[in-house]
């Protein structure tokens, strides 16, 4: 039998792990998928609860994030082509355009 | 044994995210993260989610990461080019996220102790995983499932809008 608590640390460790590499890496397709991983981590933190409350409601969570991350997915990658096209490069770090 | 499953599977998903973050390649990031999708999916099992656990595989590993790597030979990509003062970078963003890591766990202890005290910890996962999740989900949440599917045919009729040819 394994502890509610460890799944929830595995989720948090993955979920900062997404975070770290949001932040260090510049490749916009890299950055979307440490997206996808921190949207995977809160879905082990939501059936890990699902199964500590005795309920199935939170799974029906996590089947709702997953269509959403799909369609997430398909958006962002059309929006990262797009970006592409027009500059020739998905280096977040030349996007600057709404910094001053 | 579901000990041992437990520390097998989290710490392929675990060694395998530090992978894919610390790849310069997008292709072998994208290879390392079906992996943790991969590896998510007998932890699900163990917390009694057959149905999550199969989605999982099917859409995550299968759909979103096959549509990640399309992109990714679309754009025809080298390796990362290295931004000045990455190290720099490298090291706030991993005090940060660490720093969070460790507030995330010092909250999360408290929150959990809360819910514990709400409902006794269950043990027995539902028999026939699937027909429960689908009963709920024909029932309680019929709505916002149908929401879900005007969501998709937006996200659709949008990255055709985004990335479809122009003349």
């Amino acid at each position: 039998m394994v502890g509610t608590t460890q799944y929830l640390v595995l989720g948090a460790v993955l979920f900062c792990i997404g975070v770290a590499g949001v932040f260090i890496r510049r490749n916009a397709i890299v950055v979307f998928m440490c997206i996808e991983l921190m949207l995977s981590a809160v879905n082990l933190t939501f059936i890990a609860l699902s199964r500590s409350q005795g309920s199935i409601d939170g799974q029906i969570f996590v089947f709702f994030i997953m269509t959403v991350a799909a369609a997430e997915a398909a958006v962002g990658l059309a929006i990262i082509l797009s970006l592409y096209r027009r500059r020739q490069t998905i280096n977040v770090d030349e996007f600057d355009l709404l910094k001053w | 044994m579901e000990q041992l499953l437990f520390w097998l599977w989290g710490g392929i998903a675990v060694i395998f995210a530090v992978m894919m973050i610390l790849k310069r390649n997008p292709v072998h990031s994208a290879l390392c993260l079906v992996v943790v999708f991969v590896s998510l999916a007998p932890l699900y099992v163990l917390l009694g989610a057959e149905f999550l656990a199969a989605v999982q595989v099917i859409v995550y590993a299968g759909a979103i990461m096959v549509l990640f790597l399309f992109v990714i030979m679309l754009l025809n990509l080298d390796a990362e080019v290295r931004s000045q003062g990455l190290s720099r970078v490298a090291f706030k963003a991993c005090s940060l996220a660490g720093t969070g890591l460790l507030l995330v766990l010092l909250l999360g202890g408290g929150a959990v102790k809360a819910l514990r005290a709400m409902a006794p910890e269950q043990v027995s996962g539902v028999p026939g995983n699937t027909q429960a999740v689908a009963e709920l989900l024909f029932t309680k949440y019929l709505l916002p499932f149908e929401v879900t599917s005007i969501l998709l045919l937006a996200a659709i009729v949008g990255a055709l809008v985004l990335a479809g040819k122009r003349d």
